[in-house]
């Protein structure tokens, strides 16, 4: 059982927790034309790093999403950050 | 001869007498005895028959690491099958039976199996039973194989406590080197745990008869003891740690006592010292696995814990320095001591059920007992479980504990320090986080391994009956790596997970394949390190607590009612009312058509969207054009994902310009409120939409049926119904509580969906009966709603939709093709497979109206050719208002086929339909307004 510290509210069990997305991921325009590769890559490709990964999770409890960085190897959580903060500024989810 | 008592030592009893039974015979033992150690002192040797061949066992450890004695055990009524009988304290009464053997272990009908070994090797039973098929041979195959089996009774009260805690140290293992590291850890200030699975702590202090820190063992484990007690630690006896997790989180089974469920821990650990001591690994040689060849540190456990002699005339096997002191104790107690070398020559065991001697290349010894010592393997399961890598000791002969996570230590005999003083430095130096160098080793080992091509059956694991020629037989057809070997072989796989076989088994491995052993590595160690019973991890979250039911405001109205309770999508609610089901639905429905239906919608989700930018996020989350939506207007819409399914459907209410509610499905709620969360602050400016759902804070009544309008009027709200086009909504008074109207219609029947705050609805519920009875309104419940809609052709998602069905395969294709702005999903609307000509699409499906209700799920079938599922039955009822059954069903290009007539399969059985449009009941909608 993990511990995940939600920027708002601590360290709580992973069940309170649901992934949401990988963070840089841009939705394409729609209203423009977007080709079948473009979009499949948007739906399905995923980095799925071994070692140090960021991911956008949210806790379920106060329904805020965050950025947690965390190694997908051992496990460890680095550190854990608003999503508001955090993304603008380094280029949005 | 074989065991004995001696009259004096170890940590039993004497001065009580506990009687049991072990297949049908009495015996004796004393307090402090587990069953195995009382037989031994009361000379059985045989405790139990081999899984496969039905060999004669005995014991080989005395503690978890015995694979061979396995009893089921009965106390009082109470009966648990698989004890193992080294871990099972004693108590008065107990009644023993060995698994697996018939009528006993001594003389098992079954023994002569053993005569088949040639034809019974790994792969067996998947080379033999494949033809006609395995599940014929299967249940006698099962019988003659296996363990115990369970009495089916369930034990009264047998519910896991389960309790949370944590603390700065954990410290795993109560030796030497767990006690001393508690103790220093704990005088330094920090909060400790130290959990051994012994009822008494020590260890292996009690193998051996040199004082420790010039101490007798008891004298200086009391020692330890108060000091930790006296600086603030705990100290947990009978209690396993037998998992570790992420996070430091360790998970402890404390024994409460023989049919007792244990108590489950979940102990988060600052940081965690691996202090679980070492096993003697077995010597692999002809015949290893007979009666009365046993473990050297078994015997002197035996010896130091219980009092007990494991025989008289004892021949020693071992390869290590291990030995020595426990020879001299055997010697001091009596026994008569020969020790061998077994560089003198390939072993053999002789005699039968009844050891009589060993054979060592040329020189024969007469013994009754044969205690052998492999060397030592580190207990480093719970080292793996945090993750923690092994490294491989040549010198030792061993796999040690290498690099692991920051917050796991290991010291003493688990980290591969077997000697005593280094052991307690070590474990000090782990405790307290200050550098240590561990020095020599006083340990000497020869490496001795399982010699592949050598004579006679010789056993890896003896739990399991895997032999060294099946380990030979799997490297033959390349089960090579170790997990393959695990699986093909069972080697490792049985209830002792393989502690005293893994290290044979891949030392054999990497014999056979000249390879050396790190390289051939090992398989994972998984928890939990001894078997526990699924109760402990069930606990208190049994029945309802599992998952609760959400409970409707109104469920004491329904209830008088007479209605029967049902769960839907995580909701109680009224199924139907009165005691039998199809006369109550009809009647329910009949009443809905023909006067008025009283609804409980509550659980219907009622989530508000507001803020200045709602309406473009509506409008981007909702596959509809929902911009254009008026205030006080309603629209029925879908919510996608972004691959184009449909996530949820329902209507979508304007309140304001800048205020919006959501009525989605009563069981999707809290996903479509995620899913709004995600998208609001992932994509949008969170400062300028609010999501907040308010379901529970309404109740909701839907009065539906041609005098719904009328029932309404009669209401004192304030307004006028008569005046509420279809597809609008209103906001009167009820008493001085807000009313909401919305006229919305689920059953194609005018109807109005009347919500108060949640603490209003019983006298809105009693008002709106004593409105509707006397118009023929009666309570109808969520069976006779699903005909209503049916009847209209009306979708369930979830229902009438499955993981392909996009909107325009129900119908709905306008937004896909004419909708300008973004929307989630819209460019997966437009892919080849959303376009392709296949799809399954929503359609009605019409039987005979002299014909039986088509069964939901039966597949529609292509009518030549080899058959083909083309569709299948979503929905099926009979409706009451045509007199006929009626059916929705998903079917390939549907729309191009009404009218065709199709086959149908369901279970052998035939049948047939005609495609329809999904609508059977009033197409034109005039009941809408009638
Ligand atoms: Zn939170």
């Amino acid at each position: 059982m993990q511990l995940f510290p939600c920027p708002f509210c601590g360290p709580r069990n992973e069940r309170e927790f649901h992934y949401v997305a990988e963070p840089g991921k841009t939705r394409p325009d729609t209203t423009g034309d977007i080709t079948a590769e473009d979009w499949a890559a948007y739906l399905y490709d995923t980095k799925n790093e071994k070692g140090p990964v960021r991911e956008v999770w949210m806790h379920l409890t106060c329904r805020e999403l965050f950025v947690m960085e965390r190694d997908s190897v051992t496990m460890d959580v680095l550190g854990s950050k608003t999503l508001r903060r955090t993304l603008p500024a380094e280029g949005a989810a | 001869m074989s065991g004995r008592r001696l009259s004096q030592g170890g940590l039993i009893d004497r001065s009580r007498l506990l009687r049991f039974r072990f297949d049908g015979r009495d015996f004796t033992g004393h307090p402090g005895d587990t069953l195995a150690s009382a037989l031994l002192a009361s000379g059985v040797r045989v405790m139990g028959r081999s899984f496969k061949y039905h060999r004669p066992r005995g014991l080989w450890g005395a503690w978890f690491d015995d694979p061979n004695a396995v009893f089921n055990v009965r106390l009082r009524g109470d009966e648990l099958p698989n004890c193992p009988a080294t871990t099972t304290a004693l108590v008065d009464g107990m009644q023993a039976r060995a698994v697996n053997a018939w009528p006993n272990a001594e003389n098992d009908l079954k023994g002569g199996l053993d005569l088949f070994h040639r034809w019974l090797g790994a792969g067996f039973y998947y080379k033999t039973f494949m033809w006609p098929d395995w599940h014929l041979f299967e249940p006698s195959i099962r019988k003659m194989a296996g363990l115990g089996a369970v009495d089916g009774k369930a034990i009264d009260g047998y519910v896991a406590d389960q309790l949370h805690d944590d603390c700065d140290l954990l410290v795993a293992g109560g030796g030497a080197a767990g006690l001393a590291a508690a103790r220093a850890a704990a005088e330094a200030g920090y909060s400790v745990v130290l959990a051994d699975d012994h009822p008494t702590l020590g260890g292996s202090l009690y193998q051996g008869d040199e004082p420790i820190e010039g101490e007798e063992p008891q004298a200086w484990v009391a020692a330890q003891v108060a000091a930790i007690r006296a600086a603030g630690g705990r100290i947990l006896t009978s209690t396993t740690v037998f998992g570790l997790y992420d996070h430091g989180l360790a998970a402890l089974a404390e024994d409460r006592g023989f049919a007792r469920a244990p108590r489950l821990w979940r102990l988060r650990a600052r940081r965690t010292l691996v202090a679980t001591g070492a096993m003697d690994r077995p010597i692999t040689f002809a015949d290893n696995d007979r009666p009365g060849v046993m473990s050297l540190q078994g015997a002197a456990e035996f010896l130091g814990r219980y009092g007990v002699l494991a025989g008289q005339r004892i021949a020693v096997l071992s390869n290590n320095s291990h030995s020595a002191p426990i020879v001299a104790r055997l010697r001091a107690a009596g026994a008569e001591v020969i020790e061998a070398d077994p560089a003198e020559g390939a072993p053999r065991a002789l005699g039968g059920k009844r050891l009589s001697g060993v054979q060592i290349g040329a020189r024969k010894i007469d013994c009754d007992t044969l205690l052998v010592s492999g060397g030592l393997t580190p207990t480093v399961h719970l080292w793996r479980h945090a993750g923690g890598k092994l490294d491989w000791s040549a010198e030792k002969a061993a796999f040690v504990p290498g690099a692991g996570p920051d917050h796991m230590l290991a010291a003493g005999a688990a980290n591969g320090t077997f000697d005593l003083d280094p052991a307690l430095a070590e474990a000090r130096a782990a405790a307290l986080g200050t550098p240590h160098a561990t020095g020599a080793s006083g340990y000497r080992v020869r490496p001795l391994w399982p010699q592949p091509g050598s004579k006679g059956r010789q056993w890896i694991d003896f739990q399991h009956d895997v032999t060294l020629k099946d380990v030979e037989l799997a490297a033959r057809e390349n089960y090579v790596s170790v997990e393959h070997l695990k699986r093909y072989t069972t080697l490792g796989m049985a209830a002792d997970q393989g502690k005293t076989a893994n290290m044979a088994g891949l030392a054999a491995m990497a014999a056979i394949q000249g390879r050396p052993i790190p390289e051939v590595g090992t398989t994972t160690f998984r928890p939990p390190f001894v078997p526990v019973p699924m109760e402990l991890y069930h606990g208190t979250r049994r029945g309802q607590a599992v998952n609760p039911l959400k409970r409707l405001e109104l469920e004491p109205q329904h209830r008088a009612a007479g209605a029967a309770m049902g769960e839907y999508g995580g909701w109680l609610r009224p199924a139907w009312y009165g005691p039998e089901d199809q006369s109550a639905i009809t009647a329910e429905v009949q009443a809905a058509r023909q006067a008025a239906g009283v609804f409980d919608g509550s659980p219907l989700g009622k989530i508000e969207v507001m803020g200045p930018d709602a309406a473009a996020f509506v409008n981007f989350i909702y596959y509809n054009t929902i911009a254009t939506l008026e205030p006080g207007h309603i629209r029925y819409g879908f919510m996608l994902r972004e691959n184009g399914l449909i996530f949820d459907d329902g209507v979508i209410a304007r309140l304001a310009e800048d205020r919006f509610l959501i009525s989605c499905s009563s069981s999707h709620v809290a996903g479509v409120e995620a899913m709004l969360e995600s998208w609001r602050q992932d994509g949008n400016d969170p400062d300028r939409i609010f999501v907040h759902d308010t379901t529970q804070h309404w109740a909701t009544i839907t009065v539906t049926g041609p005098q719904a309008r009328a029932i309404v009027a009669a209401l004192d709200t304030g307004a006028d119904p008569a005046t509420l086009a279809h597809m609008t909504l209103t906001e009167g008074r009820f008493g001085d509580s807000p009313l909401r109207i919305a006229r919305v219609s689920f059953t194609g029947d005018a109807s109005f969906e009347l919500s108060v705050p949640a603490s209003r609805a019983a006298d809105l519920w009693q008002a709106v009966l004593a409105a509707g009875t006397p118009l023929g309104a009666r309570p109808i419940g969520l069976e006779a709603m699903s005909v209503l809609r049916a009847e209209k052709g009306f979708i369930m998602v979830g229902k009438d939709t499955d993981g392909e069905t996009m909107p325009h395969d129900l119908g709905f294709d306008v937004p896909r093709r004419k909708k300008k702005a973004a929307f989630v999903g819209d460019r997966a609307l437009q892919t080849e497979a959303a376009n392709a000509a296949d799809r399954r699409q929503l359609v009605g499906l019409r039987v005979a109206d002299s014909g039986t209700v088509l069964p939901t799920g039966a597949h529609i079938v292509t009518g030549d050719g080899p058959q083909r599922s083309i569709g299948f039955v979503t929905s099926s009822y009979f409706s009451p208002t045509l007199d006929r059954p009626i059916a929705l069903a998903l079917l390939e290009s549907g729309q191009q086929r009404i009218g065709d007539r199709v086959q149908l399969r369901h279970l052998g059985q035939s049948l047939s339909a005609t495609v329809t449009a999904p609508c059977a009941l009033d197409p034109e909608g005039e009941r809408l307004n009638a």
